[in-house]
């Protein structure tokens, strides 16, 4: 039994080398791996528990997220996320009641600056959060946008 | 089948480079159905993207279905001279990829 689970076990392994042999698993691919648990939570914390590692945020009034009061179409949401902290290691935009409440996160490089526009959907009239992770820590930030026409969903 | 495309701008200003890039992709949730069928559309949506400068990665985006059509993503970074070249490439979750070069002006 012994050498018949040791056989099993040299077999997935070369396979494996295989597979990093003929490209399909690049080292980029690896290394920026999406992390899909925390585009399944259906939950804010879960979804920062997944994505961050933990849901201990503090708020912090250096973080500014610019975005409309009322968004007319909830298809196209513009939102700039701006911090003047230094060392931003990440920055995650969650939208409290989307099913998915993550919409993207962001890993920054060295040279990066705390800076991050994009266009998100929204579902309905909901708070949007963005987790800044600096020095291992975690800021937040919220802004409610008011939905008129639903951008999830037909 | 959409052209698969990326428009970048990038911009020096002092020592910051402002990087401006526009992907076409139809960002499907899986939650919208066939008006027509009533047949779920199944997802189909970027969820990396990679912006490489010199090749040293300044951003690493990832992005869930709440993203909109056609991508629009903005950031900000130190250390870029004009006429460096900026990378950007995506991957969605069919495996499909694209990527464009840029020089900074």
């Amino acid at each position: 039994m012994k050498r018949r689970s040791f056989l099993k076990g040299t077999v997935a392994s070369s396979m494996l080398g295989v597979a990093a042999g003929a490209g399909l698993l690049t080292p980029q691919s690896v290394l920026a791996a999406w992390p899909k648990a925390a585009f399944e939570a259906k939950s804010v914390d879960g979804g920062m528990e997944a994505a961050l590692g933990s849901s201990d945020v503090i708020e912090s009034g250096d973080i500014k997220i610019k975005a409309p009061d009322i968004a007319e179409n909830g298809a196209v949401v513009p939102i700039t996320i701006s911090t003047g902290m230094s060392g931003v290691e990440s920055i995650a935009i969650f939208i409290e009641k989307n099913p998915i409440p993550l919409a993207s996160s962001y890993d920054l490089g060295p040279t990066t600056q705390g800076f991050i526009s994009c266009r998100v959907k929204m579902g309905k009239t909901s708070d949007l959060i963005a987790v800044v992770k600096s020095g291992g820590k975690l800021y937040s930030a919220k802004k409610m946008i008011k939905v008129t026409i639903g951008g999830c969903g037909g | 089948m959409a052209k698969k495309k990326i428009r970048i701008r990038a911009k020096v200003k002092g020592d910051v480079t402002e990087i401006k890039a526009l992907m076409s992709h139809p960002m499907e949730t899986g939650l919208r159905k066939n008006k027509k069928t009533g047949e779920k559309i199944p997802a189909h949506f970027i969820q990396d993207v990679i912006c490489e400068h010199k090749g040293t990665q300044v951003l690493v985006a990832h992005w869930g279905v709440a993203i909109s059509k056609n991508p629009y993503l903005a950031f900000k970074f130190t250390g870029a001279a004009k006429g460096d070249t900026i990378k950007v490439s995506w991957s969605d979750n069919k495996g499909e990829s694209a990527s464009a070069e840029a020089k900074i002006g």
